[in-house]
């Protein structure tokens, strides 16, 4: 199948909903670094969503029985890896106490907690891997996504790795760590509360002059890029991944075919 | 009061506060300091984070042991010569106050600030039996001549700006020059400060909260910035504190631990401008202090959440660190919120005191970004308790019908990978077909909530995990 020699680290890729149905590019992205990262890479095709839409609405039943699903379709891997730190954190901190109380499943979710990984952070702090070989002539700036920033302590590994992309100038955020107001169902239940922060959001990525803006978290992106696009700004928004991996030659986010 | 604003209305609020252009500009400053602020203070504070820990584990201790801790308060009150007062619930509390105050003749209450004052809606109650109150603490005068109620849990007036604040001044100090200058804050609070004296001198009775108790020795410790709450427990004949009943510590040492991270959280100085323990009444020979001390134990739903999943909120010592840092209560303010805290901690505690189904749009106005708890010194899992009473809503069906069978056919689908993935064909070539070539919609179908702020990004066409199935079989075959 991969390149990679029978030994490799088995990473099975939790693409997340959004990028399996919103940007496929971001899932080949996320497979080709864990590649050169020397991991064997397979895609279940039996994962849907880790369940965070019910599990943040309240409806505990159906977010533990996407969750039993999920561990079910990622039996037998070394690692789960999502270029998602949203998802990451949902598997990570999240399984583990919607099913505490599951006699057969309780076990299986601090397993696979334990597995589970942002891409950026795997294959900074797991792989220890910095091997990027890709050129994105022109400046961005970062948005750091919530729940990988806070709950998975996302932070400087995106930063190091794109310090190796060729031509690439990054420009910081007044307030990288503030919220962009996507929040899952939020946006949509409350969207004069998010409309106002991803406007704050968009005003701080002007004023960096950058051309692009990148993040870590397909949900945010799209929050971003459609405020951008919706105020006319030709600033493009992409998945990290997509920069990193150096095919981020396609359309950005909302960008013109 | 003019005219309150209810948490279930919370969508029609968020509108209002936005149309509030002095509001909007007051929370932008806010936010601006407390992003300014914070990293100094924490920077500079090497043990800062032990302390955090320390702090969470003295109160968690207290938390385990609180009728015990409790009842040495008491006794340790009583022995200085102070009253004690148990109180179940508002009206209790309402009562026996007032009570206190008949039997002592009073005709004039000071107040320093109080929370739990608010709580117990206490200065409508005083006032409608007669009483004058008067409120000592400058943003809490503020905000009684202008009708109004606390936005934020230590800075009540920041929704306000200061040149409102003069205009209010200059209505209701009719009888001061009315050419005087009022520009700047200087001017202002020396004009309250005249005002103000006037009325500790007169007040016989002096009400003020306490930021903690102390089991061991039963003295109050009261911060404030402005000596208010020295002069209110000092002067009048009488002094009332209320306090709810986590407001407890063990020792001494444990309020000094506590103090280290309050002032630090709330407002980003290292310790308030005063800080005061009290002890009791006025003994022979001390120079000043009241001649009656009275304490009231608020519980007021306290005790059930020490039993149950909540009960983590009970570690809060009320720093507002949470409101500063919280970028939905940064859009719409305190007030939105229709309690009496705002922000991530009213929007757990709000359901807790007037019930979720009068509050159950608070817990919902989060993204989850996680700042409140990332700031909280006492490391209470805010979006944790929030998303326990998003728990509650759902299983009482209390959120909106149109929600939750949007979410059910979506967990049907997602329950189902194989049929999950036909519709998500067919969905995926719909959504794409009116993307068109622009690569985004400015309005798709059962999308409004999205669109209505943004454009929908089209989908680049195709699942990933089919493409991904496709191309591995096509390597395969190779």
């Amino acid at each position: 199948m991969s390149n990679a020699p029978d030994d490799a680290t088995r990473v099975g890729l939790f693409a997340t909903c959004l990028v399996d149905l919103y940007r496929p590019s971001v899932g080949f992205a996320t497979a080709r670094l864990l590649e050169a990262a020397g991991c064997d890479v397979d895609v279940p095709a039996a994962q849907v969503c880790c369940g965070q839409p019910a599990y943040n609405a309240g409806d505990r039943a159906n977010a533990a029985a996407i969750a039993r699903q999920t561990i079910d379709a990622f039996k037998g891997f070394d690692y789960i890896v999502a270029p998602s730190g949203s998802c990451a954190g949902m598997l990570r901190h999240h399984y583990p106490d919607l099913l505490a109380d599951d006699a057969v499943y309780a076990n299986r979710a601090r397993a696979v907690a334990d597995k589970t990984w942002e891409l950026i952070a795997f294959l900074v702090d797991v792989r220890g891997w910095a091997g990027i070989d890709a050129r994105w002539p022109g400046t961005v700036t970062y948005h750091d996504a919530c729940s990988g920033l806070r709950e998975l302590g996302v932070k400087d590994q995106p930063r190091r790795l794109l310090e190796h992309v060729d031509g690439l100038e990054l420009r910081e955020l007044d307030a990288p760590d503030v919220c962009c107001g996507f929040g899952g169902t939020f946006c949509v239940k409350y969207p004069e509360v998010s409309g106002a922060m991803v406007d704050n959001k968009t005003d701080d990525i002007l004023q960096t002059g950058a051309g692009t803006v990148l993040a870590g978290d397909l949900g945010c992106l799209m929050n971003i890029a459609g405020r951008l696009s919706r105020r006319g700004e030709t600033v493009e928004a992409r998945h990290v991944a997509e920069v990193l991996a150096g095919i981020a030659d396609g359309p950005a986010i909302s960008g013109v075919r | 009061m003019a005219d309150q604003q209810t948490s279930l209305e919370f969508s029609r609020n968020v509108a209002r506060a936005q149309s509030d252009a002095d509001l909007q500009s007051a929370l932008e400053k806010l936010q601006r300091d407390t992003r300014l602020a914070r990293p100094v203070i924490t920077g500079r504070l090497p043990e800062f984070e032990a302390l955090r820990d320390r702090a969470v584990a003295i109160k968690n201790h207290t938390l385990a042991h609180l009728d015990h801790y409790l009842e040495q308060f008491e006794t340790n009150v009583t022995e200085a010569g102070g009253h004690v007062h148990w109180c179940n619930d508002a009206a209790g509390a309402r009562d026996t106050i007032l009570q206190i105050c008949r039997d002592t003749g009073a005709k004039t209450v000071g107040k320093g600030k109080s929370m739990v004052s608010e709580e117990i809606h206490l200065n409508d109650f005083l006032i409608e039996n007669g009483l004058e109150v008067v409120e000592t603490d400058l943003g809490e005068y503020i905000l009684q001549l202008r009708e109004e109620t606390p936005s934020h849990v230590v800075m009540p007036a920041i929704h306000l700006k200061k040149e409102q604040i003069a205009t209010t001044f200059r209505d209701h100090h009719t009888e001061l020059d009315p050419s005087r200058p009022l520009d700047a804050p200087s001017d202002m609070t020396e004009e309250a400060r005249i005002k103000l004296r006037e009325k500790f001198l007169a007040a016989d009775v002096g009400i003020t909260g306490a930021n903690m108790l102390i089991a061991e020795t039963g003295s109050i410790v009261v911060v404030t910035n402005e000596g208010n709450g020295d002069l209110i427990q000092t002067l009048p004949r009488v002094h009332i504190v209320i306090a709810a009943i986590e407001k407890v510590v063990p020792r001494i040492d444990d309020a000094l631990s506590v103090l280290r991270i309050l002032a630090r959280s709330a407002t980003g100085q290292e310790i308030t401008c005063y800080t005061t323990f009290a002890t009791g009444s006025k003994r022979e020979g001390d120079l000043d202090g009241p001649e009656e001390f009275h304490l009231i134990l608020l519980d007021n739903g306290r005790t059930k959440l020490l039993e149950g999943e909540f009960r983590d909120v009970l570690c809060c010592i009320r720093c507002g660190a949470c409101q500063s840092a919280c970028p939905v209560y940064g859009a719409v303010g305190g007030h939105a919120y229709g309690g009496v805290y705002g922000g991530p901690i009213g929007a757990v505690l709000t359901p807790a005191l007037d019930g979720i189904e009068n509050a159950w749009t608070l817990p919902e106005a989060s993204s989850f970004c996680g700042s409140c708890e990332a700031v909280c010194p006492m490391r209470i899992p805010l979006p944790r308790l929030m998303r326990r009473w998003r728990d509650i809503a759902h299983r009482e069906k209390l959120n909106k019908a149109g929600t939750r069978r949007g979410l059910a056919l979506w967990a049907w689908a997602a329950k189902r990978p194989k049929l999950y993935r036909a519709g998500a064909r067919i969905a995926l070539s719909v959504l794409r077909g009116l993307g068109g070539r622009r690569g985004s919609l400015r309005r798709a179908p059962l999308a409004g909530g999205w669109t209505a702020f943004r454009d929908l990004p089209a989908p680049e066409g195709g699942t990933f995990v089919d493409q991904w199935q496709k191309s591995r079989r096509t390597q395969v075959r190779k």
